[in-house]
């Protein structure tokens, strides 16, 4: 049990649940900081990875990667991850560490949690959560106290739907993984690290990025796709379209598919480091970021037939922002 | 986006919650701003849920008139498709579909029925029963 427990609403759940642990350990890293020191901005297109017959896009890195990189990036950073055979072992391992008073995050299925609005709930099964505290109601049924970082409150779950989410089963099944910080440094050395994570994130979304379907790669080979939407059928193409949307903007990304979020760290980083290039990217992918709103909601208005837009007019937008990223992550690529 | 921009569009799907997105305040920091809702974002969101009550009702209809088994309409119901409840089973896809066969379903053992409903979160008795054929109604429950 933790008490006083500051919760702050997020707008992303995996840097939501690494801000709101590094604010519990007294080291002031913002969501935003997290999400840039471990290089999370990046753009994927998976045709083979299916989402309700869609391909999947992903606008940062794969689940459980911020904090893995966080950890491997900052010196002193320990983060505790844990899986369970059972539920029993899993409740009973995450029962001992609330007693402990450390604050846990836990991956889950959206779809078990009875929190989250009916039409909300997904299979999507790398949701982070932070449990601060537990409760006894009258009839002896234990509650969790939750701290979900893109909630504006904090919210309770019953253990046997707690129980649920986290042992859901299929892609990316969580089996009870639980994590926590084991040892913070005292103090993080961002002088040092943010041009190694600003430099990272510009070669793996660059022109030294040789894969074709991650980076700007990617979001070319998505143009393309809406292109040859126009020989799909009809349903298809209007739920490929409004698929976009979600994956840009209804996952909690902060906007504009992180783009916005990447700013606001550019802007940290430019303040702490006192260097003009980061003030002037900032603004850049805010500007981007403007774009890709216009983009989603081009899709939209296709997938609705409303207005005059055409796929192509999304397609070549697409690719405009694709040129304006390359030319952006090549400069990150050489900061130093 | 400037804070003043940040769409406001509440809309009942999302039962009064709230989501931050980062906007600039009159410095041109970003900063995390509270949003109602934005509706490209909504539009997708209630297509998404439709197809897939429609998949649901759909094979509904084709339960109560015995070309399908309750599973196809409860996987949908669950808001599962083929290759996700397979993967969830941990069977391959031509396994799970025999299963969409009335008579094998029926035929099914104690342990793989509970199986399957560990995995759509329903119980074993809710599995096997389906609700009665709704009216045509485009909007979902």
């Amino acid at each position: 049990m933790i008490d006083n427990f500051d919760h702050q609403q997020a707008a992303h759940c995996e840097t939501g649940a690494a801000s709101a642990l590094f604010r519990h350990h007294g080291l002031d890293v913002s969501e935003p900081m997290a999400f840039g020191l471990a290089s999370g901005l990046t753009y994927a297109y998976l045709p083979f990875v299916k989402i309700n017959g869609l391909p999947l896009m992903a606008y940062r890195m794969p689940p459980r990667l911020i904090l893995k990189m966080l950890s491997w990036r900052i010196p002193g950073l320990k983060i505790r991850f844990k899986t369970f055979r059972n539920d029993a072992e899993g409740q009973a391992f995450l029962d001992r560490k609330l007693d402990e008073g450390t604050l846990v995050g836990l991956q889950t299925s959206v779809f078990f949690l009875p929190y989250f609005p009916q039409e909300m709930r997904f299979h999507f099964n790398a949701h982070n959560l932070l449990v601060f505290g537990k409760e006894q109601d009258e009839q002896g049924q234990t509650h969790y106290q939750i701290s979900d970082p893109v909630f504006s409150h904090t919210v309770t779950t019953d253990a046997d739907s707690l129980n649920q989410a986290r042992f859901a089963k299929g892609a990316l099944a969580p089996k009870g993984r639980l994590y926590y910080f084991e040892s913070v440094p005292e103090r993080i050395d961002f002088e040092r690290l943010l041009p190694k994570a600003i430099r990272f994130t510009g070669k793996a979304n660059g022109k030294r990025n040789l894969t074709p379907i991650s980076g700007v790669g990617g979001m070319k080979m998505v143009a393309k796709r809406i292109e040859k939407l126009a020989e799909d059928r009809k349903r298809y193409r209007q739920l490929f379209l409004g698929h976009i949307v979600r994956m840009q903007e209804e996952i909690g990304t902060g906007g504009a598919g992180f783009r916005y979020m990447y700013a606001a760290f550019l802007q940290e980083a430019g303040d702490i480091l006192n260097r003009s290039e980061c003030q002037d990217w900032a603004q850049r992918f805010i500007d981007l970021g403007d774009q890709w709103r216009e983009f989603a909601l081009i899709c939209a208005r296709l997938s609705k037939e409303r207005g005059d837009h055409s796929l192509k007019e999304a397609a070549d937008l697409l690719r405009q922002l694709a040129d304006d990223e390359l030319e952006i992550y090549n400069q990150m690529a050489k900061f130093r | 986006m400037k804070k003043d921009a940040v769409p406001q569009q509440a809309d009942a799907i999302y039962e009064g919650e709230t989501k931050v997105l980062y906007a600039q305040d009159s410095d041109g920091k970003l900063t995390p701003t509270p949003t109602q809702g934005w509706e490209a974002e909504i539009d997708a969101l209630k297509q998404a849920v439709d197809e897939i009550a429609q998949l649901a009702q759909d094979a509904l209809a084709r339960a109560h008139v015995g070309e399908t088994s309750p599973l196809e309409y409860h996987m949908y119901q669950q808001r599962l498709d083929l290759p996700m409840l397979a993967q969830a089973m941990g069977r391959f896809q031509w396994q799970v579909r025999r299963h969409f066969d009335p008579k094998r379903f029926a035929r099914l053992s104690d342990r793989q029925r509970e199986r399957y409903a560990r995995v759509l979160g329903l119980s074993p008795d809710e599995l096997m029963q389906l609700p009665p054929l709704k009216d045509k109604d485009p909007t979902h429950d």
